[in-house]
């Protein structure tokens, strides 16, 4: 009995590399707008700056609220209905779009809550030398919210790398939709898939090693 | 110089400041006493602007404000006139003693790198923490991070600086270190307000001492006065109840 085609696999590897860059280019572009905007409601939040507080709450609490996919599906199919100018959203836009939204929304409430754990004292401190709230924000504050929230946005972030394969019912050949019409095509998709399935895990360990790398230098100034 | 007139603070309907007049001349050193919740801390957050006064006017220096109508930039300036020792130190967690001196002077003053750090360490070796220069605050013991955080308030080159019980968070043995580098800026004449309840060090390093209640400059005057011949009745009462536990 045929178990296991492992020539069909190893022969695989080489062509769905090929379409891994194009799955990190997407969620790597989507974590940096993403952290950006996160950051930014983080800010509105955490000085409840009016109009804005309210409209972030609601931009959270759609996008934590409703299926990615169905985000997606707004984006790709939905918004050029609304204008014709918006056809131009190809998929890898709407990708990125959905992807950027659904997580800053996420993110934004851990890194809200990163800022509020800093201790009120230092803030203070920042203020009595004269600080600004800018210069506090960057130079005392976010320096020690992103250590208390690393762990959480490199979830996040691996989180986005598997949320990318979505990306394919767009229409965007990524890893997941090359291995899709790969399989499609041999009809082996036990074997396409696992081939699949090994290259994101081999990604996201990777990157928890990163996390733990990083984890160490940011709590090198708190060891006694 | 400083002057405060009328000076006020209330949160909600409770008055914690009830119109405080008081002038501390340059190089004065003054202690503010009295009971707990009577608004001691209060007034020096209000002369920094950690609290924003509820009325009154308010001179540092050249600088006089309306607290009521303080400008964003007034608020600041104001700030960068005091500087201000906080009772759990409130280090910068992510920075170095060294940095946390330089801190001020690198990105409020705008000095140029090598010259805030040649200050930042001429500062560490004036309190005695050379050799601590790139430690963390987790790894410096209370005493240690105390001193950093008046090093800090050191760097300001400000009017006043103000302590806020600046002792009263430290185990006993790192008091004295503490008290030591105060009286060492005591001697070089800087203007300073101290709110603590070391009885000792009111009477042997104060010019003035002020005795507060209820909000309200109730008594003050010169150590030997306030220490030996209070004349107000809750002066008296609180001196008496101070002294059992904290002798001078």
């Amino acid at each position: 009995m045929d178990v296991l085609n492992v020539e069909y696999m190893l022969g695989l590897v080489p062509v769905l590399l090929r379409y891994l860059p194009l799955t990190l280019q997407l969620a790597g572009i989507g974590m940096v707008f993403a952290l950006i905007l996160a950051c930014l409601f983080a800010v509105i939040r955490v000085l409840r700056i009016p109009v804005l507080n309210q409209l972030t709450i609601v931009f959270i609490s759609f996008f934590r609220g409703t299926p990615l996919l169905v985000q997606l599906f707004l984006f790709y199919y939905g918004l050029p209905q609304l204008a014709s100018a918006l056809t131009v959203i190809d998929g890898i836009t709407a990708t990125i779009m959905g992807l950027t939204m659904h997580f800053s929304a996420y993110m934004a409430e851990s890194i809200r809550a990163a800022i509020v754990g800093v201790d009120r004292s230092q803030t203070e401190a920042a203020l009595s030398i004269g600080m600004t709230n800018g210069q506090m924000m960057r130079r005392i504050v976010l320096p020690q919210a992103t250590r208390v929230a690393l762990p959480t946005l490199m979830n996040y972030f691996i989180d986005m790398i598997k949320a990318t394969s979505l990306a394919f019912t767009l229409g965007v050949t990524e890893l997941m939709g090359a291995t899709q019409k790969e399989a499609a095509g041999s009809f082996l998709y036990f074997e396409a898939f696992i081939v699949a399935a090994i290259m994101y895990w081999i990604v996201v360990e990777l990157l928890s090693k990163l996390q733990n790398h990083l984890e160490i230098r940011l709590n090198r100034a708190y060891s006694r | 110089m400083i002057k405060l007139e009328s000076l006020s603070k209330h949160f909600g309907t409770t008055v914690v400041l009830d119109g405080i007049d008081l002038t501390i001349d340059k190089g004065e050193i003054v202690v503010i006493i009295g009971p707990s919740g009577t608004g001691k801390s209060t007034l020096l957050r209000c002369i920094n602007f950690l609290e924003q006064p509820t009325a009154g006017t308010m001179t540092v220096g050249d600088l006089t404000v309306d607290v009521k109508k303080a400008s964003r930039a007034e608020i600041l300036s104001m700030r960068r006139r005091t500087a201000f020792v906080f009772q759990n130190y409130a280090l910068f967690a992510n920075k170095t003693a060294l940095q946390n001196i330089a801190e001020r002077l690198l990105v409020v003053d705008k000095w140029p790198k090598e010259k805030a750090y040649r200050r930042a360490r001429e500062i560490l070796d004036q309190i005695g923490l050379g050799e601590k220069a790139d430690a963390y605050p987790a790894s410096m013991s209370g005493g240690q991070q105390q001193r950093v955080g008046i090093g800090r308030a050191m760097a300001a080159g400000a009017e006043v600086i103000l302590f806020d019980e600046p002792t009263s968070s430290l185990d006993p043995e790192w008091v004295e270190e503490v008290l030591g580098l105060m009286k060492q800026l005591a001697s070089e004449r800087q203007t300073m307000m101290v709110v603590t309840h070391e009885m000792s060090f009111a009477r042997d390093v104060a010019d003035r001492v002020i005795f507060i209640d209820g909000g309200r400059i109730v008594e003050q005057g010169p150590p030997s006065e306030i220490f030996y011949n209070p004349q107000d009745p809750r002066t008296k009462d609180f001196l008496k109840k101070i002294l059992a536990t904290n002798p001078v």
